[in-house]
């Protein structure tokens, strides 16, 4: 198992939420980042804007582990509401940092675990004034306190506070003072560095630390999208923000000034997608970011969007659930609610990324899978993945690409036909043409939600009805090799053990796999990427004995719709479930894993 | 029951309009609403004001929730495209549409279900919003097609047709739409082609939020004796406030007008709404006024009509938003793709 060592260890803060500790702590990360070796941070922080305990961990893997290790080997303590709690999450031989202002005897209470007392809020109390700076400088004195221990260069926290406050001069000299002071007491009372400790290397040239849902805005912003709608809903918000700050950056014109984009601020999730359904019937590429409870919200305008073939995307950033769950900790419990939405018969194109760089890359797909196949698309991301900064190669873009708008009939092209039918299936591929309003007379038709038939015309006839509802689940199916395909780690020797994951758990389960092989026990790994299923997916599950569903939810949904659109056995898949709304660790599906085949084995 | 296609009945020597269409170009698939609906002549009247104002029939909207009323998008213009959405939902929709392409003239026909109980939120935010369309409600104070229960517009004490007078206050659309700051807010009466006919007509040109409220009575439920919202009460309570007649631009403006009795307010398009006060003392640009003669109304029964009230000064949705003239459905690909390079340049910050 992992660490602690060097550049492979946990360190974990835990604060008030509203303190301003989230800078200190993004600063701590990028430092490590800039000296070159890998970096994740993951925020566990709680729905609320001021005075709830907040968490933030940065796993620092020289050895390039993107997950959650399941294990903490610094705990910086700043929380007093759970110093309790903090002492007990540490590993054996981990390291507790506290602000000793106050000291705290019960902190000892573990002969497994070294304390080291920092008095900060003194030390900063001396040398700041004003009470909201002590606070914030109290956060750069913590950084430096750990800087000290585990070796970080302080001349890259210096260039990074430079870089920050680069408008604000003053800002600079005051933050590395804090800083220094932190540095300076740890250096004089402790003993430095710590044997678990960071030292440079050269792995980060190329890589970019980035949330999933910046990416994801800006994968809108290159796919063309021109019409967002969304209402206010943790953990998709920073989705639009991002859509917003980049449209106001490239989609102004330079001349007059006027937007080339439209967002609206929504009433409510009903609306937000009756608007991007609306835009996408009038041509404009749309797309809507929401979360779990916005799904089950726009699930009426779902269907209708399915029935009546409208290209629209759906960013659905998972949070736990049912009702409003906790609606800052994430899960994958939207995935069969994704791939069925809406009542009647409804089947879905979903995407599946599992990084911030395949939200960039997906944002475009989606849009493209859209326009291709004229029906919704959803992007299921989750809090993990759209919230937290992942190291991933800088996002790149091919300048020839060219957005696939599907079958869209021209003013031209209309002039050449005798006739139009919306829902005719011409080229035998399942998918009819469409036009916009506004082109042609003979390209006029009428949208309908009801019962309709390959001309748009209302019907109530059973066979008319059936030959659309046909043909709609003859496209859905037809999308299965259009979807990203699988990726597919082989084990190094054959196996009879596979595991599937989706998204988010891609991390905790590589590195599982990786140590589960080291340890003999080797698992082929299939990374599945979209729904329908790619062909790939029923033969994986049959090239193995057994396969580990590993999912971030309750109920194996994943597993669920695997034995509903494959022909798998139920016997050959495991389900493997993790569920508390912390993002998944590789520790925990080893542990799971192991004990399986171990079990197996003996019987 | 399969959709009837209207057989297209040509005059010789019909008129025609500038865009040398007659009236019957602008006709729809065959209602197969009750004999007698109301919504069918409020239909009539749609075709004849988009035919006089030579509107191209497959550059227009016409777009509707669910409901009665929401199946007649369908009984007029066979060459527009229509859209027949989800319950309550149309606004939304008609918002999205206009966003993506605000060239198009689009009109948006509801009832009082659609807009005044499931779909009241999302009716009330288009008005917010200043989205530039017509919005009819058809209101007629039940649901007929589940057979006549009350909608949220029946008045206090109204009778069905079996059972119970109803028992709660009706919404008033033209007070709600007052309140929330609609620009353009009329009333008028299915049985008033003449009127009818000139308000949509100005609320088609006018840019921004037009609602019309047009009592629109149901044969099949709501048409007996007791009932507010009969053919025959809506006679007899019947009052005309602001008439308006559309000028286009190319028209000139009668001048003989007595000074205070007739008002022409510009249009965006350059041509001017007429306004003739049948009430002396009404002032359709006193929205403060407006809402107190609406509630005064409301309380005596009496069913004031007419344009209402009127501001032609208010962005629309599209100003608001800062957009290009150009809808965005035809905004190149090549103008909204920043490039690899720009990409590389504004990742500085997570590098």
């Amino acid at each position: 198992m992992s660490g602690p060592g060097l550049n492979d260890f946990v360190i974990k803060i835990g604060t008030v939420n509203g303190t301003g500790s989230a800078s200190a702590n993004g600063l701590l990360m990028k430092s490590i980042f800039r000296m070159g070796i890998p970096v994740v941070g993951k925020n566990v922080f709680p729905s609320n804007i001021q005075g709830l305990p907040t968490w933030y961990e940065i796993r620092v893997s020289g050895d390039g582990h993107a997950g959650r290790s399941g294990e903490v080997h610094m705990m910086v303590a700043m929380n007093q509401a759970t110093y309790d709690q903090d002492l007990a999450e540490l590993a054996t031989g981990g390291v507790l940092v506290y602000d000793s202002t106050w000291p705290r005897p019960q902190l000892e209470s573990r002969p497994d675990v070294t304390v080291i007392g920092v008095p900060l809020s003194q030390m900063c109390s001396e040398v700041v004034k004003a009470a909201r700076s002590r606070i914030l400088m109290k956060n750069m004195a913590y950084v430096g306190a750990v800087a000290a221990l585990v070796d970080i260069d302080l001349s890259v926290i210096r260039s990074l506070i430079e870089e920050t406050f680069a408008a604000k001069a003053k800002l600079i000299d005051s933050n590395m003072q804090a800083v220094q002071l932190g540095y300076d007491y740890v250096k004089e009372n402790y003993e430095c560095p710590l044997r678990f400790r960071v030292a440079a290397l050269d792995q980060t040239k190329g890589k970019v630390m980035i949330d999933g849902n910046t990416a994801a805005s800006l994968g809108c912003v290159y796919a063309g999208a021109t019409f967002g709608a969304w209402y206010p809903i943790t953990p998709s918000t920073s989705l639009m923000d991002g859509f917003v700050k980049y449209c106001k950056k490239l989609r102004v014109h330079p001349e007059t000034g006027k937007n080339k984009y439209c967002i609206i601020q929504a009433e409510d999730e009903l609306a937000a997608a009756g608007l991007i359904i609306g835009a996408a019937r009038n041509g404009a590429r749309a797309f809507t970011p929401t979360s779990g409870p916005g799904i089950s919200l726009m699930s009426e305008w779902i269907g209708f969007a399915y029935f009546t073939e409208i290209p629209v995307v759906f960013f659905d950033i998972q949070r736990t659930g049912p009702s409003t769950g906790m609606p800052t900790r994430t899960q994958q419990c939207d995935i069969q609610t994704c791939a069925y939405a809406s009542h009647g018969d409804t089947k879905h194109i979903v995407l599946y990324p599992a990084d911030p760089g395949e939200c960039f890359d997906f944002a475009v797909k989606s849009f493209d899978l859209a326009e291709r196949f004229q029906t919704p698309v959803f992007f299921l991301s989750d809090i993990d993945i759209g919230m937290n900064d992942w190291m991933v190669n800088e996002l790149s873009w091919d300048d020839t690409y060219i957005p696939d708008r599907g079958k869209v009939l021209s003013e031209d092209d209309l002039s050449k036909m005798e006739s139009f039918s919306r829902y005719l299936d011409v080229d035998g591929d399942h998918i009819p043409y469409r036009t916009l309003p506004g082109t042609d007379p003979k390209g006029a038709y009428f949208l309908r939600g009801s019962g309709h038939n390959k001309h748009a015309r209302y019907t109530e006839l059973g066979h008319e009805y059936q030959e659309v509802v046909d043909r709609l689940h003859a496209k859905w199916a037809s999308a299965k090799d259009a979807v990203p395909a699988p990726v597919v780690t082989k084990a190094t020797s054959p196996t009879r053990y596979g595991v599937i994951a989706i998204g988010s758990s891609d991390a905790a389960v590589t590195e599982a796999r990786t140590r589960l092989e080291a340890d003999g026990m080797p698992v082929d790994y299939m990374r599945v990427r979209g729904f329908p299923f790619s062909t790939e997916v029923e033969a994986f599950i049959a090239g193995h004995d057994e396969v580990f569903i590993v999912e971030q939810n309750r109920d194996a949904q994943l597993h669920g719709l695997l034995l509903n659109e494959t022909r798998v056995a139920r016997e050959k898949l495991i389900p493997v479930l993790h569920y508390s709304g912390e993002p998944l660790n590789y520790r925990f599906v080893y542990e799971e894993m192991m004990t399986r085949i171990k079990l197996r084995k003996i019987a | 029951m399969t959709s009837f296609v209207k057989p297209k009945i040509r005059r010789t020597n019909e008129p025609l309009n500038a865009l040398g269409l007659a009236r019957a170009d602008y006709e729809g698939a065959m209602s197969t609403l009750c004999a007698g609906c109301g919504h069918d002549s409020v239909t009539a009247a749609i075709v004849r004001a988009f035919y006089e104002l030579s509107i191209p029939t497959h550059r227009a909207l016409k777009i509707s929730g669910i409901g009665c009323s929401s199946k007649t998008t369908s009984y007029f213009m066979n060459d527009s495209h229509g859209a027949n959405t989800v319950h309550g939902r149309m606004p939304s929709f008609a918002t999205g549409a206009l966003s993506a392409n605000s060239d198009l003239p689009t009109i948006g026909i509801s009832g009082d279900g659609d807009s005044l109980s499931i779909g009241l939120g999302q009716m009330a935010h288009a008005m917010r919003r200043n989205v530039n369309m017509l919005y009819v409600i058809e209101n007629n104070g039940v649901y007929g097609l589940t057979k006549g229960q009350f909608s949220a517009s029946a008045d206090l004490g109204s009778l069905p047709k079996k059972g119970d007078p109803n028992e709660f206050p009706a919404i008033d659309p033209v007070a709600f739409a007052l309140s929330v700051g609609a620009t353009f807010v009329a009333r008028s009466f299915s049985g008033d082609r003449k009127q009818l006919v000139s308000l949509i007509k100005a609320g088609l040109k006018h840019k921004g939020f037009a609602v019309i409220d047009v009592i629109s009575p149901c044969v099949s439920f709501n048409d007996h004796k007791g009932s507010t919202k009969s053919y025959a009460h809506t006679y007899a309570f019947y009052s005309k406030a602001v008439h308006a007649d559309y000028i286009a631009p190319s028209e000139e403006i009668v001048a003989a007008y007595d000074e205070g009795e007739v008002m022409p307010i510009e249009l965006h398009d350059g041509g001017y709404l007429q306004l003739r006060k049948l009430e002396a003392d009404y002032d359709p640009t006193e929205r403060g006024a407006a809402f107190g003669r609406a509630i005064d109304s409301d309380r005596n029964n009496e069913i004031l009509t007419g344009l209402l009230y009127l501001d032609e000064t208010q962005p629309d949705l599209h100003q608001t938003q800062n957009m290009e003239d150009r809808p965005l459905n035809e905004i190149p690909y090549a103008e909204l793709n920043p490039g690899a390079e720009a990409l590389s340049a504004l990742q500085a910050e997570f590098r």
